[in-house]
């Protein structure tokens, strides 16, 4: 990482902390650097933002957050941002041919990295998370030895809703729960209903 | 001893105040350090009580040695500096309060205005020392403007709900605690470049009442209002507030009052100060915490700070205008 993209994550950082405190905390598994794939609810731009915050600097730099690639490519500013300071891996949104949209995110856990997910794909606006996507279940069944750690993010909706610039300083935190596994076959929807239960579990703890 | 006290200049009193203090500071925590250490001679778990005991005393040290420090800091770096830090404070605190009282997001523009204008502009009137119209900005003007504001965002749903907790939370974080900077501004002949001394007072006095009243109420029962605070009654109150007065009345030589009017004002802002802090154990209650920190059953992960400074919150304005009113003439 270069003096500059260095700079910017730690007045990224700064920021975020004074905004939010984006405080960590663990339950059911510790701060750990192996493997994972943290999934959690996606309500706001500024998820990703604090789950990176949230995690200590030792995880931070071997966890890569996704970013799509018709969006965050489209200015050097953009490309920069993610590619340097967030070392994002790039889907793309739109099925292109028969490609798998899945495989910038397999090469990423083939060399060893840590993701951070948000399964239902798009930003929800009700109480309770949206459905899950089978993105989660096909890396979890093609990676059965990386962790699944789900993750409930508080409040964040509250920082920034939809169509608002200005954020507005709340107390933010993400809990990470027990990781779960994929258990041996075990179909799809079920998989994928118990891993957004495993998250919604969090809220209240 | 008074003459030569007399004959330093102001900003020498206000070292060896502080010296003093760092002083009975490093001793209290040697003291720990050695107590911990018998602690864990004697083995652990041979008296529980005794070391839960041990870790609240030194939680608190921690704590006055933060404070001790930010206080320092702030003197020795200017009023200007003692300002932004009272400024900082006021807005984590804040940030404490809304992340308790739920908020829509018809509120979202009345909040942006209220962290980062009307809380700047509180602390900017502190600074350029428009004594008249700090007094008044928030009550008078703010109170009108912020519910216009959510008003314009089209969302009825118990809008006096969601405002009254705005409304409160600017009072006590912001414009409350504003008032303990603004202390600086008083205008006492003779007394400039020591005005420091106040806010010291004023500090001292709170802390030691809440201190009092926290170790006395833990030897009663029967608390006045059980539902809201297991830990007041009347008569550690009463003893809270001896002690805080009785303070006040032998630190009379570092303010500009007599001792009998020193112990007078130490008594207004100890009332002030530990009747505010029941209050907001009062609204603590009703939002189902009983700690603003981590300590309790909290999902914001907040620091607890608003713990620490409420009792502050409440006592310095009734205390500024009390010394205002007077011995401003």
């Amino acid at each position: 990482m270069d003096w500059r993209a260095k700079a910017m994550s730690l007045l990224l950082l700064g920021f975020v902390r004074l905004l939010t405190g984006a405080q960590a905390r663990w339950h059911g598994c510790p701060p750990k650097a192996e493997q994972r794939i943290y999934f959690a609810n996606h309500q706001s731009h500024a998820d990703l933002v604090l789950i990176w915050a949230a995690l200590p600097t030792e995880l931070r730099s071997i966890t890569r957050p996704i970013a799509a690639r018709d969006y965050w490519t489209t200015s050097r500013f953009k490309r920069w941002i993610t590619g340097a300071v967030f070392n994002a891996v790039y889907v793309e949104r739109e099925r292109k041919g028969d490609e798998d949209p899945l495989a910038p995110l397999m090469a990423a856990l083939e060399s060893g990295d840590s993701l951070i997910l948000f399964p239902e794909g798009t930003r929800g606006h009700a109480e309770d998370p949206q459905p899950f996507k089978s993105g989660l279940y096909n890396l979890a069944r093609q990676f059965p030895e990386v962790m699944l750690v789900p993750a409930w993010i508080h409040n964040v909706q509250r920082v920034m809703p939809k169509g608002e610039v200005v954020p507005v300083p709340v107390l933010c935190s993400v809990t990470f729960g027990e990781p779960i596994r994929l258990g041996p076959d075990e179909p799809r929807a079920d998989f994928l209903q118990r891993a957004r239960a495993a998250v919604m579990a969090l809220r209240d703890l | 001893m008074r003459s030569f006290l007399r004959g330093l200049s102001p900003d020498q009193q206000v070292g060896l105040l502080f010296a003093l203090l760092f002083g009975a500071l490093l001793l209290a925590t040697v003291a720990g350090v050695l107590l911990s250490l018998r602690e864990r001679t004697l083995g652990a778990g041979a008296d529980g009580v005794r070391s839960t005991r041990l870790q609240d005393v030194q939680t608190l040290l921690r704590n006055t040695w933060l404070m001790a420090l930010v206080f320092w800091v702030g003197w020795a770096a200017g009023d200007g500096v003692a300002i932004v830090l009272f400024g900082l404070v006021s807005f984590l605190v804040l940030r404490e309060f809304i992340s308790l009282s739920p908020t829509r997001r018809g509120d979202h523009r009345s909040l942006v205005l209220a962290f980062f204008v009307v809380l700047p502009v509180q602390y900017a009137l502190v600074w350029t020392q428009h004594v008249d119209l700090f007094t008044v900005f928030i009550p008078v003007y703010v109170f009108l403007a912020l519910p216009v504001v959510s008003a314009l965002a089209n969302d009825p749903q118990r809008f006096l709900e969601r405002h009254a907790k705005l409304q409160w939370g600017i009072m006590v974080c912001v414009y409350g605690l504003s008032h303990v900077p603004a202390l600086l501004l008083l205008p006492f002949p003779r007394f400039e470049g020591r005005l420091a001394f106040l806010v010291f007072f004023l500090v001292a006095v709170v802390q030691t009442c809440m201190l009092v009243q926290h170790l006395v109420a833990r030897r009663l029962s029967a608390p006045v209002a059980p539902a809201i605070s297991a830990g007041f009654h009347w008569r550690s109150w009463g003893a809270g507030l001896l002690a805080g007065g009785l303070l006040g009345g032998l630190l009379a030589g570092i303010t500009p009052f007599k001792p009998l009017p020193a112990l007078a004002m130490a008594l207004v802002a100890c009332a002030a100060g530990s009747l505010g802090h029941l209050v907001m154990k009062a609204i603590k209650r009703d939002r189902g915490v009983t700690h603003w920190g981590s300590a309790g059953r909290s999902v914001t992960g907040a620091t607890g700070l608003l713990d620490r400074v409420d009792a502050l919150c409440f006592a310095a304005p009734v205390f500024f205008h009390s010394v205002r009113w007077t011995f401003d003439r």
